[in-house]
């Protein structure tokens, strides 16, 4: 295939950025979407210029590093799959591709597509964890857990923190992204513990880092690689209510 | 000279552990709180050694590579983790953990070390589930299991497909919790460029940051190697893009053995290569084999015409197909070890029987355990993998079988530990697929995740205090000592001259070229005169990468071309040491196989008088032969027999 691809360039955090056209020729179909941008770069390094800065690592949909806003869906065209396992053949002869950055305040681009995403782990650190400590635990079956919950849990946990959820909002909400793990140990007698001030830590740091509000559109389930459903916010808006109504006064 | 000294504690095999916690040296807290550690890596055994480091009160610096501790390459693992629950009531006992994982490494590995590895198993289990890690359970509620190779238990805890991810979240989640108390300081996208040694003892690291390009120094009283593996020397590997072999390349290069270099695990079950834009393979779990028949076509000819599409698979009758691993092996079948299971498919396509377009590829069908257990079955076992499998080949596993072939997935080789974990320059340690300790000649599936929390919950905790016990009165560390100076001066310059060669071919070409030369001389099966050759063609493309490589952009900047150009450069020294250590192993045993050493039914024959050793290997010199030190191999507790799956 034959293709024109359209990127975002922008050569540092503080650099004013602007869209380069480029040309790819000879592309399979059975090459992936990252496989085809390694075959532009390493054309860009023979002509003595840049290649394209992008996040990357597995290249098997896990990592969650891979963040490309692809015909201005996150992770592209296909549904449930992330950029890095999304193959050429999605695409037709001839188009015209356009790449861009996750678009979000709290998510500033560091080099072309290349975007800052650690205020994800801030949240993580915020609460997003239950307070253990290595050695001194009761055997793991000693707390059974109805398989529906464990599965629900497991639902939530897939969440790979790529941030797709982010930028699919028109408000860059982290609502998706907080709510799986919010849910996931909300519905594990393990996070129970410590639910109300998980849910009240997280929401903060999130309010704090200057992602937007949830007003309902359901585009980051939508655009969710691992299809996180959004009946997590539901459970964490219940989760906060409740550690809201039920905080001890300060 | 430095001295191998494994420091196996004394007494009964199922005590040593035991006597050494109760013997070791600690450090009060007090004491705690001004020693510094510095842990690389965020997998599962750096991040779970740094969470562990910070909950006892040292103070603890972690760097990754990625943008976030969470994404380390931990995270792909998908199949399951094993333990000696014996939940399942089939049998299972530590003992018995210990012995599948020493014969599964075809009896080249450290008892001592195996066992406290199957002994911390379970207390692994117990610490993830306290994490919330959701663990795939029963109607009843309680743990479910299922089987792996090698095992002839249901010993294996799983997270859907998605194992590996689910545990390096609860260990990120556990550093994330010591990040926020301050006890950890966490530095990401930093790149090790080398290994400060102090008077003989591991006092630092050299870092680039991989943003500003800006060189870091940073001092610690220990350092903790967490880097995981350098399948990558092959190019085509299921690892991802960024693990690399250079923080334990440099800690070679400062004086720290190397175990090993070659004993390199093939995974059976990859999808086929396709191209040669390709930049990486992927795994499909060995749970699969589980519930997928392995098989190839009986005749050439039917072989010959599915190869050209004239035939489909699923058109092929029952009696026309060859499971072969069924029919060598009938005990295990299609469960046998990973090494077995690759060579055979190897053997299989060799003679002519692959399928798929280039007839490197075996099929692994799940027609009668759909028949058997319903779509739905299969689907929740598998289903993420089905669809990963689908999103890639753009065909449709629950219809027509899974094509597969062996891809480079695992190092069992790594740098030198004693039974501490540190290497032969005090004060370092390595843990997790970095170092060399626990698999032998070939991992059995689902230990790499025991081994990586093993290694960071429940071994360098203890392991370390004995070590920083003596170092209590040594005052905090500045960066400002020549040795720092010149691994920085070193440093700078490496980087200077790979952005000033200027050359005609790209990094990604020399990968390639040497990715070539392993697979051919240095994968599956090895002879002599092959490995001599590729230690030969691989001296000469060195050569010609410090002439010819072409680098763009400057030092200051994000640069993935810089970053890759340091670990090419590097795997292109550690993919000859690998070659060296193939040849001088004149026996074959678990993923090693050498061709000369073989029964006569063609499985591996080892060769215990001569080679029942850990080759250990030392750096000597730039472009000089390195020097092989044996540690030899002492089975005290068990009987050394011919691995039979039978």
């Amino acid at each position: 295939m034959d293709l024109t691809l359209r990127i975002w360039r922008q050569a540092s955090a503080d650099a004013k950025g602007k869209f380069v056209n480029y040309q790819v020729k000879g592309i399979s179909e059975e090459a992936s979407f990252l496989e085809m941008l390694d075959v532009l770069n390493e054309s860009l390094v023979m002509k003595n210029e840049e290649p394209v800065a992008f996040d990357h690592d597995c290249r098997e949909g896990i990592c969650g590093a891979c963040s490309l806003y692809i015909n201005g869906r996150p992770h592209g065209p296909d549904k449930g799959i992330t950029t890095c396992q999304m193959h050429m053949r999605n695409f037709k002869n001839g188009e015209t591709i356009v790449i861009e950055p996750w678009r979000a305040k709290p998510f500033p681009v560091i080099k072309d597509l290349m975007v800052d995403r650690s205020a994800f782990d801030e949240i993580i650190q915020a609460g997003g964890f239950i307070s253990v400590r290595t050695g001194g635990i009761p055997d793991a079956n000693a707390i059974p857990i109805p398989k529906l919950n464990a599965d629900l849990a497991m639902d939530a946990a897939a969440c790979i923190g790529c941030g797709a959820c982010v930028a699919a909002c028109k408000n860059a909400s982290a609502m998706l992204f907080v709510a799986a793990k919010v849910s996931q140990f909300a519905l594990l007698p393990q996070g129970r513990l410590e639910a109300s001030e998980r849910v009240r830590n997280m929401v903060g740091k999130m309010d704090e880092l200057g992602f937007g509000n949830c007003t309902n559109t359901y585009a980051c389930e939508a655009e969710c690689p691992k299809e996180i459903s959004v009946t997590h916010i539901a459970r964490m808006n219940r989760e906060y209510l409740v550690a809201k109504v039920t905080a001890p006064k300060e | 000279m430095v001295k191998l000294e494994a420091k196996v504690p004394k007494g009964p095999l199922a005590e040593k552990w035991t006597n050494y916690k109760a013997h070791q040296n600690l450090v009060n807290p007090s004491n705690k709180r001004k020693l510094d550690i510095i842990v690389v890596g965020t997998g599962l055994a750096g991040a779970s050694a740094a969470a562990s480091f910070g909950e006892l009160g040292f103070n603890v610096k972690v760097f990754c590579i990625h943008d976030s501790p969470r994404r380390a390459h931990s995270i792909a693992a998908q199949g399951g983790i094993n333990a000696a629950k014996n939940y399942p009531n089939d049998g299972d006992s530590i003992y018995r953990l210990f012995y599948d994982t020493i014969k599964g490494g075809d009896y080249r590995a450290r008892e001592s070390n195996v066992y406290r590895l199957a002994e911390v198993s379970n207390n692994i289990i117990d610490q993830c589930v306290a994490q919330g890690v959701p663990f795939a359970r029963e109607y009843g509620g309680l743990l479910d299991n299922r089987s792996f190779g090698g095992a002839q238990v249901s010993r294996t805890f799983y997270a859907r497909g998605q194992t590996g991810q689910q545990l390096l979240l609860g260990a990120y989640s556990a550093l994330s919790k010591e990040v926020g108390k301050g006890s950890v300081q966490l530095y990401t996208r930093r790149d090790l460029m080398d290994i400060v040694v102090v008077d003989g003892r591991a006092r630092g690291v050299i870092m680039r940051d991989i943003i500003s390009g800006k060189i870091e120094k940073y001092a610690a009283h220990a350092v903790v190697l967490a880097t995981g593996g350098y399948g990558n020397v092959f190019f085509l590997s299921t690892n991802a893009m960024a693990s690399n072999g250079s923080a334990i390349w440099k800690a070679y290069r400062k004086g720290a053995f190397f175990g090993n270099p070659s004993f390199t695990q093939i995974h059976p079950t990859c999808i086929p290569v396709h191209g040669d834009y390709q930049s990486k393979l992927t795994l499909m779990s060995e749970s699969l084999r589980n519930d997928g028949r392995i098989w190839v076509p009986k005749s050439l000819e039917d072989a010959e015409k599915i190869r050209k599409g004239q035939l489909k698979p699923v058109q092929l009758p029952e009696e026309a197909r060859d499971y072969y691993l069924e029919r060598r092996y009938p005990a295990f079948g299609n469960l046998v070890p990973r090494d077995v299971a690759s060579r055979a498919a190897k053997e299989r396509c060799d003679a002519g029987h692959g399928v798929g377009s280039t007839g490197l590829a075996v099929y692994l069908d799940f027609a009668d355990s759909i028949k058997r257990l319903g779509k739905h079955v299969i689907e929740a076992r598998y289903g993420n993998l089905f669809q990963m499998y689908e999103k890639i080949t753009d065909e449709n596993p629950y219809e027509t079988p899974m094509m597969i072939y062996p891809a480079v997935h695992y190092t069992m080789g790594g740098i030198w530990v004693d039974y501490e974990l540190q290497t032969t320059i005090p004060g370092l340690f390595a843990a997790g697929e970095a170092n060399f300790s626990d698999h032998g000649a070939n991992r059995l599936g689902a230990s790499a995740l025991m081994q990586g929390l093993s290694d960071g919950y429940f071994v360098l905790p203890y392991t370390m205090q004995n070590y920083l016990a003596d170092q209590i009165g040594v005052p905090r560390f500045k960066t400002d000592a020549p040795e720092f100076e010149q691994a920085e001066k070193e440093t700078r310059e490496r980087i200077n001259k790979l952005l000033s060669i200027n050359g005609s071919s790209t990094v990604d070409t020399y990968h390639r070229k040497l990715g070539f030369i392993m697979w051919d001389y240095v994968g599956m099966a090895r002879n002599k005169e092959g490995l001599q050759k590729a230690i030969a063609m691989i001296q000469e493309l060195r050569a010609d990468f410090w002439k010819n490589v072409k680098v763009t952009g400057t030092s200051e900047q994000v640069n993935p071309e810089l970053e890759k150009a340091l670990r090419v450069a590097d795997f292109l020294e550690l993919g000859e040491l690998m070659a060296r250590d193939a040849l001088i192993r004149e026996e074959s045993c678990g993923g090693h196989f050498r061709e000369e050493y073989q029964t006569p039914e063609g499985e591996a024959l080892r060769n215990d008088t001569e080679f029942n050793f850990v080759a250990a290997w030392e750096f000597t010199g730039e472009n000089k032969e390195p020097a092989l030190h044996k540690e030899p191999l002492v089975f005290e507790f068990i009987e050394v027999k011919q691995r039979n799956y039978k």
